[in-house]
């Protein structure tokens, strides 16, 4: 059975995910050694279970990511984290020195051009955690992938050895912030 | 001149009453990690990452501040040592606010240097995310007390170098800052001649000149081909030496 790959997106901007696209034909390659189990770019409702690797971007930022992580964490072998936000906070928590009230005044309130107003409905929107942070803060991390994005070449050198059923150990031209 | 012989990793070197350990290793080609070390300004013995074992000592020695003694026995690459610079680097990471995607010397950084040199990972200390000011107030430079490392070299090149002292340390331990003139306005400073020295030292992105963008940043560490000199209060001409370039 070929392994069972998860990607997510959590607190990030979707650069990571962007980067792993950049893999370009390499793309064809790996599908053929693995099986893409639920990602943003498929359209699959739920975090399934038995994955055998999960790259989480983001930082964990909302009370759904933090939901998310644990599941993740329950249903997952070996859980990288993908891109600086997720390992780091990044820039998903320069708005750490600020409260999430102020945050949301901020955005809706004050630099709002029509209808100012705060959304509140809890019932569908995620309430902003007190401060954004690295997923390993949350949950634990097999493995860390930096760079904002990591490069193409980073992911493919993690994915292959990932799927040779190696720990991805980062040449140091491969550890690079930012 | 006294000449003293000492070991450091196996190898025997004599060296210079006077030199420390780390212009020995320095002259030599050994390697020793340093970040508030900086060569033309007096050593603090602050970072502590060039830190280096001297056997018959339980203790931990700055390479930049100690000089050999007649036969010690110096060690610099230790699992120990390695260790503690791992722990050091994270917890300079830890303390201040580094978004290295956003920053003016992103690839061009001493403490990224550093974390790449140490192996860093991931941070294990909880990030404190602390409330960092920044002052944009002078005219052509910015400090940005986020990236701030606490090296103390602008406070020592403003005033052991261009003789302006405008920088100091403020308050103790995890709140110790980088103020300027007792605490006021870095632009309404009348000490600074704005000779941009300490920009130039600064390891990492915390002193910047204005409109850099990210990543813009390099450091030409070569501070002391400045010379600023005035003709009226705050009317400063900046002289640059570029032959040697
Ligand atoms: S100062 Fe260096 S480590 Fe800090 S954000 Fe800038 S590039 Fe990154
Ligand atoms: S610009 Fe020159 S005088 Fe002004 S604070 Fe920096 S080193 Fe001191
Ligand atoms: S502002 Fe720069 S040079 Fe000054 S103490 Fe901070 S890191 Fe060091
Ligand atoms: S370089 Fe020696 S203590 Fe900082």
């Amino acid at each position: 059975m070929k392994p069972r790959v998860a990607t997510v997106w959590l607190g990030g901007c979707s650069g990571c995910h962007m980067s792993f696209l950049d893999l370009d034909e390499r793309l064809i390659e790996l599908a053929d050694k693995m099986e893409l189990v639920y990602s943003p770019i498929a359209d699959i409702k739920e975090f399934p279970h038995n994955v055998d690797v999960t790259l989480v971007e983001g930082a964990i930022t909302n009370s759904e990511n933090e939901e998310y992580a644990h599941i993740i964490r329950k249903r997952s072998k070996f859980i990288v984290a993908f891109g600086d936000c997720a390992t780091t906070g990044n820039v998903t928590a320069m708005r750490n020195r600020f409260t999430p009230d102020e945050i949301l005044k901020r955005s809706y309130i004050e630099l709002a051009e029509k209808n100012p107003q705060i959304p509140n409905d809890y019932t569908t929107l995620a309430q902003l955690l007190k401060k954004a942070r690295p997923l390993h803060e949350v949950i634990k991390v097999d493995a860390w992938l930096h760079g904002c994005p990591p490069t193409a070449d980073q992911i493919w050198f993690a994915m292959t050895s990932l799927l040779e059923g190696k720990i991805p150990v980062l040449p140091p031209a491969y550890l690079r912030y930012g | 001149m006294g000449v003293v012989t000492f070991t450091m990793d196996d190898v025997q070197y004599s060296a210079n009453e006077g030199d420390t350990i780390l212009k020995v290793a320095r002259d030599n080609g050994v390697h020793i990690p340093t970040l508030c070390f900086l060569e033309g300004l007096s050593p603090v013995g602050a970072c502590r990452l060039c830190l280096v074992e001297i056997e018959g000592s339980p203790k931990l020695f700055p390479a930049c501040t100690t000089k050999p003694a007649e036969g010690m026995i110096v060690r610099t690459q230790t699992e120990r040592l390695k260790k503690y610079r791992k722990m050091i680097v994270e917890l300079l990471a830890s303390e201040g606010n580094h978004q290295c995607a956003v920053c003016v010397v992103n690839g061009h950084c001493e403490l990224q240097d550093l974390a790449y040199e140490v192996g860093l990972d991931h941070v294990r200390f909880p990030y404190l995310y602390p409330a960092k000011t920044l002052d944009a107030s002078h005219k052509e430079f910015v400090i940005d007390r986020n990236r701030c490392v606490l090296c103390t070299r602008c406070v020592r090149v403003c005033h052991e170098v261009e003789g302006a002292h405008v920088w100091d340390i403020a308050n103790r331990g995890i709140n110790c800052e980088i103020i300027a003139d007792m605490n006021t306005p870095w632009g309404e400073s009348d000490l600074c001649t704005s000779c941009g020295k300490c920009v130039r030292v600064c390891p990492v992105g915390a002193l910047l000149e204005k409109g850099a963008t990210v990543g813009e940043l390099k450091k030409e560490r070569g501070f002391v081909k400045v010379i600023v000199t005035a003709r009226s209060k705050h009317e400063w001409i900046t002289v640059e030496d570029h032959e040697e370039e």
